[in-house]
C-alpha cells in the first residue's frame, strides 16, 4: 500500500494519447472526401464580379473551366497585358476552344455530356471583345450551358 | 514462453499518428473548399446568316444596350443601373395597358447589346439585374398562384410559372465603336 501512495505523488497521470490516430484519421477522411484536386495553376489575373442572382454548380466533373484575364506578373514579359485565354494550364487563343472541349467530353459518360457546363472565370476588368468571341465560339461548338463565374454580393446596389 | 509469444503479436502504433499526420496536411493544402457559382445562361445555338424570322415589334422589346463608357441606354433613354430592374418589371408586366410597354409577359422580349469596349464587370451587373427583374416576377407569380416561394415549388408547377412570364433575353452582336476611335 505503501509503494502505491509513493508513486502517485510523485508523478501525474500521462495522458493516453491511444486514440489519438482515430481522431486524425476521422479528420483526414473527412478532407480526403471533401478535397477536389486543383486541375490547373493560375496563369492569368482572374477576380471575379459580384452578382446577387447566383446558382451553385452541382457536378464539378461536369464543368470546364475557361480562364480571361490579364496574365501575371511574371508571364507579361512574354505574353504583354492584353486579356488572354488560359485553358488547362497553358494560354490558349479562340481556335483552341472545340479541341478542348472535345477533350473534356472524353472523361464524361455519353449520357451525362449534355449536362455538361462551361464556366467562364472572366476578370471584372475584361472589356467584352474577348468574351464575346468565346462566346461566339462556345455556340459554334455547340458548348450551350455556360456559367459566369460570379461572387455572392452582400450590399444592394448604389 | 507464451507471454513471450504475445509480445511478438501486438505491433508498434505509436507512428501510426505521425502518418496519419502528414496525410492530413496533404490534404488540408490541397483542399480547396469554395463551391463554384455564378449566373447560369443557356446560349443560343449558332447558325450562320440566320435571320430573325419575324422580328419582334417595337412595343414588345425592351431595347438595353451598353457603350464603352460602360453607360446604359434603355429604350432610347439613358438610365441609372440600379434603375433597371424596376424599369424591366414595369415593361414585363405592364399593370398600367400602357401602350408602349409590352402587350403581355408573354409578349415580351429583352435585348440586349454591348460595345466590345464594354467592361465585363458591367455586362454582368446588368445581366444580373435582368435576371433579378425575372426572379421577382416569377417569386410574386408563385405566391399568387399556388402560395409558397418559387423556389420551393416542384419542377411542373415551376414549369407554369416560366410559361407564364418566360426567360427572353436576346444578345444581338456586340457593337465595335472602340476600333473606330
Amino acid at each position: 500500500m505503501s509503494k502505491f501512495k509513493k508513486k502517485r505523488g510523485k508523478t501525474t497521470p500521462a495522458i493516453s494519447t491511444a486514440s489519438l490516430p482515430d481522431i486524425i484519421f476521422i479528420l483526414l477522411f473527412f478532407f480526403m472526401v471533401v478535397t477536389v484536386m486543383k486541375n490547373s495553376e493560375l496563369k492569368v489575373d482572374v477576380s471575379v464580379p459580384e452578382a446577387t442572382e447566383i446558382q451553385k454548380l452541382v457536378k464539378k466533373s461536369l464543368v470546364s473551366y475557361l480562364y480571361i484575364g490579364r496574365p501575371m506578373k511574371n508571364y507579361q514579359s512574354v505574353y504583354g497585358t492584353a486579356p488572354r485565354l488560359q485553358l488547362n494550364d497553358k494560354f490558349a487563343t479562340i481556335d483552341d476552344i472545340p479541341l478542348f472541349l472535345e477533350k473534356e467530353k472524353l472523361d464524361i459518360q455519353e449520357q451525362l455530356q449534355p449536362l455538361m457546363t462551361a464556366s467562364l472565370r472572366v476578370d471584372r476588368d475584361v472589356t467584352m471583345g474577348i468574351v464575346s468571341d468565346v462566346k461566339t465560339k462556345l455556340r459554334k461548338s455547340g458548348q450551350l450551358k455556360v456559367n459566369y463565374s460570379a461572387r455572392k454580393r452582400a450590399q444592394a446596389l448604389k | 514462453m507464451a507471454k513471450n509469444k504475445k509480445n511478438e503479436a501486438g505491433f508498434n502504433a505509436s507512428s501510426m499518428a505521425d502518418v496519419a499526420f502528414l496525410l492530413l496536411i496533404f490534404f488540408l493544402v490541397a483542399t480547396t473548399i469554395d463551391i463554384e457559382k455564378g449566373i447560369s445562361v443557356i446560349l443560343p445555338p449558332y447558325c450562320e446568316g440566320c435571320e430573325e424570322p419575324n422580328p419582334p415589334s417595337k412595343r414588345n422589346t425592351f431595347f438595353v444596350k451598353i457603350n464603352t463608357q460602360d453607360q446604359l441606354l434603355v429604350r432610347g433613354n439613358e438610365l441609372d443601373l440600379a434603375q433597371l430592374k424596376d424599369r424591366t418589371k414595369e415593361f414585363i408586366l405592364n399593370p398600367t395597358k400602357n401602350k408602349n410597354l409590352s402587350k403581355s409577359p408573354r409578349h415580351a422580349l429583352i435585348a440586349l447589346q454591348n460595345d466590345r469596349g464594354t467592361s465585363y464587370e458591367m455586362y454582368l451587373a446588368v445581366y444580373n439585374e435582368l435576371k433579378a427583374a425575372y426572379s421577382e416576377l416569377w417569386e410574386d407569380k408563385a405566391r399568387q398562384l399556388f402560395g409558397i416561394a418559387y423556389n420551393d415549388l416542384p419542377r411542373a408547377k415551376k414549369k407554369i410559372i416560366r410559361k407564364e412570364i418566360p426567360l427572353v433575353i436576346s444578345e444581338s452582336e456586340p457593337t465595335n465603336y472602340q476600333a473606330l476611335k
